[in-house]
């Protein structure tokens, strides 16, 4: 199977990257992984002109720790951010979303950008980008914009980023140091899309009440969900089986997912609710750990 | 438009003139006449095509020949050496890890880009690492027994390949051909 015919264009930097862009408009798309690009144009789902490949940009791929952040450039494979001891270290759910990605062919190729602007309403990422409340740092012909990850994702497979937008670098608050998080997908045969996935990060005070919550889910919508109601729901409370069970009815209340082979929407909501309650007993139990040692 | 690009192809310089809509998978089995890595699926899902690519195992049919340029790529055609099976080859065959083989040069390159990175894997560990690779014949247990028998060094130390064997095979399905072609 072949994708339609395409020009092809290698930019050696984040300006030529732009320009190129810019010239070509609507007609072209930019390259990064090509896991879920190259699939669709084979497929002719989508038919660009011109590809414009940023995967030789070096100034997209980086991992790098910088003022009580993490900044990630673009480009950074799936893989690069599973085997990052800083990632792994400082923002651990971001690691096990990456792990939980496909398969080992996927994860070598595909991007934390490409992952983002995809916007799959089964992709993993998205959800972790809420939960961490996330930025994203994107440069046009206009300049450059900061596009919190609240914002980012506008319906299926669409985001706020314009025709001519590059998305650059994702950046990613450290958490409290008294919180712990933990992202868990359920999926229906390995390496597949989530069926549901949530990632709670949580953070506890001196009394054993939660004192910082971040929870955002995939598979509730059409795009990923900050659910700001569990979060309300838990800030400020000893967190208690009964309130987890109430979380798990929220979110599953709330919850408008799309039907396809992974599962009726009623089957969807139950899964979320089960996977939201099973992050949020995890994530406690880990800052509950962390704090007693 | 025709692009000029040169492939390194298991330690072997190839010059091409290809289109950049030319997938890594077509330009080595059409363009190179490597024809081992197989297409399947073809949208990144089945892990047939599987090559790897600087040390990483990545789908080729997902992978544009143009992009490799410079890269290192290794195919399951590289792997035996001097008349000598990969161990992972000469495992498959004496462990059964395959049937109709059409997903086997995937397995292998799959099994081998963990075992150059991590030689001694976990049985979970490898069942996660290959849960890429799909097989419609084996049902998997013949695979993972294959990979575990290099890793815990259980292949024989005087495999032969049997080749008078493998000889006699290919003449009868040239018959078979023969008598198709008469019909
Ligand atoms: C078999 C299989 C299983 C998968 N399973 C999962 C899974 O379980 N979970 C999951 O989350 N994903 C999964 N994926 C998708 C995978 O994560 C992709 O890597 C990802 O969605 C796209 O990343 P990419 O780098 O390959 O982007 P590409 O395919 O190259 O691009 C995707 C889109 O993003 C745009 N784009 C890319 N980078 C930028 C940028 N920097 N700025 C602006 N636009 C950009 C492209 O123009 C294109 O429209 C799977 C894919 C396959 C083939
Ligand atoms: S043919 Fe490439 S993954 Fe199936
Ligand atoms: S041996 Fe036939 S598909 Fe695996």
């Amino acid at each position: 199977m072949y994708p339609a015919v395409f020009e092809y264009l290698k930019p050696s930097s984040i300006s030529e990257a732009i320009t190129l862009l810019q010239q070509h408009g609507e007609d072209a798309k930019l390259l990064a992984g090509g896991q879920s690009l190259v699939p669709m144009m084979k497929l002719r789902i989508a038919r660009p002109r011109y590809l414009i490949d940023i995967h030789r940009i070096s100034d997209l791929n980086y991992i790098r720790e910088q003022a009580g952040q993490i900044r990630c450039g673009a480009m950074t494979r799936h893989v690069q951010i599973e085997e990052s001891e800083l990632i792994r270290d400082r923002v651990p759910m971001l690691c096990e979303a990456a792990s939980a990605i496909g398969d080992a062919q996927v994860r070598n190729r595909g991007t934390l950008g490409g992952g983002l602007v995809e916007a799959d309403p089964s992709g993993d990422y998205g959800a972790v980008v809420l939960a961490l409340n996330a930025q994203m740092k994107c440069i046009s012909p206009r300049g450059e914009r900061v596009i919190p990850a609240a914002d980012f994702f506008t319906f299926a497979y669409t985001t706020a980023l314009e025709s001519d937008e590059i998305l650059t670098e994702v950046i990613f608050p450290f958490p409290d140091s008294n919180s712990a998080g933990v992202y868990l997908k359920l999926e229906r045969v390995a390496g597949d899309f989530a069926i549901a996935g949530a990632a709670v990060q949580i953070g506890l005070g001196q009394n054993g009440v939660c004192s910082t919550v971040g929870v955002g889910v995939t598979g509730a919508a059409t795009i990923p969900q900050k659910a700001v109601s569990v979060e309300s729901l838990l800030q400020g409370k000893k967190i208690t089986p009964q309130l987890i069970d109430e979380a798990g009815r929220l979110i599953q209340e709330g919850a408008e997912p799309i039907e396809d082979t992974r599962g009726s929407a009623s089957y969807k909501k139950k899964a979320l609710s089960a996977i939201l309650r099973r992050a949020i007993a995890e994530s406690l139990r880990r800052a509950e750990a962390k704090r007693s040692s | 438009m025709k692009k000029q690009i040169r492939l390194l192809v298991n330690s072997e310089e190839y010059d091409l003139q290809l289109e950049p809509n030319r997938l890594l998978l077509q330009a080595l089995r059409d363009d190179i006449g490597l024809t081992g890595t197989k297409e399947g699926c073809s949208i990144g899902v089945c892990g047939a095509c599987s090559v790897i690519i600087d040390g990483r195992v990545v789908s080729s049919c997902l992978t544009l020949a143009v992009a490799c340029q410079g890269k290192h790529i290794e195919t399951i055609e590289g792997l035996a050496k001097d008349g000598k099976l990969h161990p992972l080859q000469q495992a498959f065959i004496e462990y059964g890890g395959f049937q109709c083989g059409i997903c086997t040069p995937g397995q292998i390159m799959a099994a081998k880009a963990l075992l150059d990175e991590n030689p001694k894997p976990t049985e979970d560990e490898v069942k996660e690492w290959m849960s890429g690779n799909l097989c419609r014949c084996t049902g998997y247990y013949k695979i993972l027994e294959s990979v575990m028998a290099v890793v815990n060094n259980k292949i024989s130390p005087d495999f032969q390949f049997r080749k008078r064997e493998q000889q006699a095979r290919i003449q009868s399905l040239d018959v078979y051909k023969s008598v198709a072609k008469t019909e």
